[in-house]
């Protein structure tokens, strides 16, 4: 034990002489989780309150086009600019001037009605509602586009999600001229209202809370635990580099010929890099709740939380420890630990859902991901900030970080003994 | 106190034996110098003496501990001085004695009163709460021997303990060294100064290509030579005048 209070007060000393790497180890982190958060928020403030400039070509004058625009204007997403020249619009789509143009054809309202009044009177004539009259030649009517011209740098997300806004759209148009074209062909008063043309089926987003009360995620709430994550493990990199650092200094080899375990000296730095990394889990924490309302974002809410974040922070860390204790035991010079330690940090945030939800991700990779510390610490982050659950449901993630800080210590050991038998 | 047999060395993805089939007894109380040119094999053989490298064959013992079955009793026997400076730069003379002495078991009261007696010797005590990167190579050195005999250890082994230093630096060492002899110490040294391993060894061995070539007392060896007044000459008589560069 005496040895062990040695070792840390050491790496305590060691610490805190590198001012500069201290500060980079605690202000890093936060202004990763400040910037993210700012531009993830950025984007969602983008899509509900800042509009998108795109161009309308309208070829129709019609109904349906002018339906069109009325949604795209009350959809308060869009500056409708609109144009007459679908040549134009391309190109200033090319030059990236604008990210969107939609191309409404030609007799888009004409074509739509004729065909939907063609299709009724022949389903009518079928029933024999409508039997005086005989049922005409259908006429040549091509299927119509609405050409969507996107600048090529548009995230493919934002590409579908405007497919799928405009098809609705349309849908729902051609919907209304269906009813229209019955309600015509069975009743002589226009105005008298046969069917009901409102959607029936709506949605209604519900977050399930199991009797506990469940928060609708904002950027803080998501982003500061996958972000927070990806700073603890970040501490691989200080901590395998400091281990270098001792190799080359020859203080590993003095202390090689001092009745000193290799166990105990990993010992002092874990205690000390997992005091850190709580410091900057609380700091991030901090961060979220104090600073972020005063620059514009989401405050963080960790009330009734704040015990079981630090619990899966700990663990966390715990794991995070032990995969920089393994590295900077096998890593022989700064060289290869720094570039292996960033690079595999980001290969681990990224199979563990920091970026993309593993849910999305492709089969092979979610299966992967299952491997990933960083994906047990993310589900009890998001356990605990986003379903609110007990102590007793995080268990299965906190125990496989603490197996993995195990796993990854002890192949420390048994690799620094081997290499160094005598 | 120090029994060596057969003891051998071969690095990996070399062809020669850096050690070769060693066989050596030091008496407790004897101040040995290893002697050699470059890559003769003296750090080899301090090496696997300080359990710092696995011998290829051979064995040896120290105070009765085999040092496979012993190590950590063999261990706090041993103390070991390194060539280079394997201290913290950032750290105090102080902090650094202080953590390594710990490593050695040492509790709090002894440890300070330990380091304290150590720097006052060997004139640091007033550069003591100094970190280790604003001092001179002289020094360095001292502060690299005093963390290696913090704990007064039976056996120490140095390699190299003045190389670098000046006169001065390199007087004050040798004369803590030889009163920590005079209380028991058991000291093995690497050296290329002649003049220094010639009045401060009891016996030395004179090292070429892994093997004893001559050992015995200094003043025996330069006697048994004929036209010879130094050890120098005794050295320079065995291993040539040939320059011994290693890639």
């Amino acid at each position: 034990m005496h040895k062990l209070l040695a070792s840390a007060s050491k790496e305590l000393l060691l610490l805190t002489r590198d001012l500069g790497g201290l500060a980079v180890l605690f202000i890093m982190p936060l202004l990763l989780v400040i910037v993210i958060t700012t531009v993830q928020d950025g984007t969602f403030k983008t899509i509900k309150q800042n509009k998108i400039d795109i161009i309308l070509v309208d070829k129709d004058h019609g109904e349906v086009s002018q339906t069109i625009l009325k949604n795209l204007k009350s959809s308060n997403m869009f500056n409708i600019i609109e144009h007459v020249n679908e040549n134009e619009a391309q190109k200033q789509i090319q030059n990236g001037k604008y990210q969107l143009a939609i191309i409404i054809p030609e007799n888009l309202t004409s074509d739509l009605n004729l065909k939907i009044s063609e299709n009724v009177a022949g389903i009518l004539a079928k029933f024999g509602v409508d039997e005086e009259e005989v049922p005409q030649e259908k006429s040549e009517i091509n299927s119509k586009e609405v050409k969507l011209y996107f600048d090529p740098a548009t995230q493919f997300s934002f590409r579908n999600s405007i497919k799928s806004g405009i098809n609705q759209m349309v849908s729902k148009i051609e919907t209304k001229t269906i009813y229209k074209a019955f309600q015509e062909e069975i009743s002589d008063d226009p105005l008298e209202e046969i069917f009901d043309t409102e959607s029936f089926i709506s949605f209604k987003e519900i977050i399930p809370n199991s009797g506990k009360e469940a928060m609708i995620p904002n950027s803080t709430q998501h982003n500061i635990p996958a972000w927070s994550l990806f700073a603890i493990f970040f501490i691989i990199l200080p901590l395998s580099i400091n281990m270098v650092k001792e190799k080359n200094q020859g203080t590993f080899v003095r202390l090689r010929t001092h009745p000193v375990s290799y166990a105990t000296v990993l010992g002092g730095k874990a205690v000390v890099f997992l005091v850190v990394s709580l410091i900057q889990f609380a700091l991030m924490l901090l961060v979220g709740i104090y600073l972020f309302p005063l620059i514009g974002l989401p405050q963080l809410d960790v009330s009734g939380r704040l015990p079981l974040l630090f619990v899966v922070a700990f663990f966390a860390g715990l794991a995070a420890v032990g995969l920089g204790l393994l590295l900077g035991t096998i890593a022989k010079s700064q060289e290869q630990s720094a570039p292996f330690g960033a690079t595999f940090v980001v290969i681990l945030a990224a199979i563990g859902g920091v970026w993309v939800p593993v849910f999305a991700m492709p089969k092979l990779m979610q299966t992967l991901s299952n491997l990933s510390p960083m994906n047990w610490g993310l589900s009890a982050f998001y356990d605990v900030f986003l379903r609110n659950v007990e102590f007793i449901e995080i268990v299965p993630e906190i125990g496989l970080l603490t197996l993995f800080f195990l796993v990854t210590t002890s192949t420390a050991i048994i690799y620094y003994k081997r290499k160094n038998a005598v | 106190m120090i029994q060596i047999n057969n003891l051998s060395k071969k690095y990996k993805g070399t062809d020669f034996f850096s050690v070769k089939d060693l066989n050596l007894n030091i008496a407790e109380g004897e101040i040995f110098g290893l002697l050699g040119p470059n890559g003769a094999g003296k750090t080899t053989l301090i090496s696997m003496l300080s359990s710092l490298l696995k011998p290829t064959s051979g064995s040896f013992k120290i105070n009765n501990l085999n040092y496979v079955e012993n190590q950590k009793e063999l261990k706090q026997l041993i103390g070991t001085v390194p060539q280079e400076y394997a201290l913290y730069p950032s750290l105090t003379a102080y902090e650094n004695l202080s953590y390594f002495g710990s490593m050695y078991g040492i509790k709090k009261p002894l440890l300070k009163e330990e380091i304290n007696k150590h720097l006052t010797i060997l004139g640091l005590s007033k550069f003591s709460h100094q970190k280790i990167k604003t001092f001179s190579g002289g020094m360095k050195r001292r502060i690299n021997l005093i963390a290696g005999i913090l704990h007064n250890p039976k056996v120490l082994f140095l390699d190299e303990p003045t190389v670098g230093v000046d006169v001065q630096s390199r007087k004050a060492i040798i004369n803590h060294l030889k009163k920590l002899n005079k209380k028991g110490t058991t000291i093995i040294y690497t050296s290329h100064h002649m003049n220094e391993a010639e009045e401060f060894c009891t016996r030395v061995a004179i090292i070429d290509h892994g093997s004893i070539v001559i050992k015995g007392d200094p003043k025996k060896l330069i006697n048994e030579q004929p036209e010879v007044k130094h050890l120098e000459d005794v050295f320079l008589s065995i291993t040539g005048k040939a320059l011994r560069d290693y890639a």
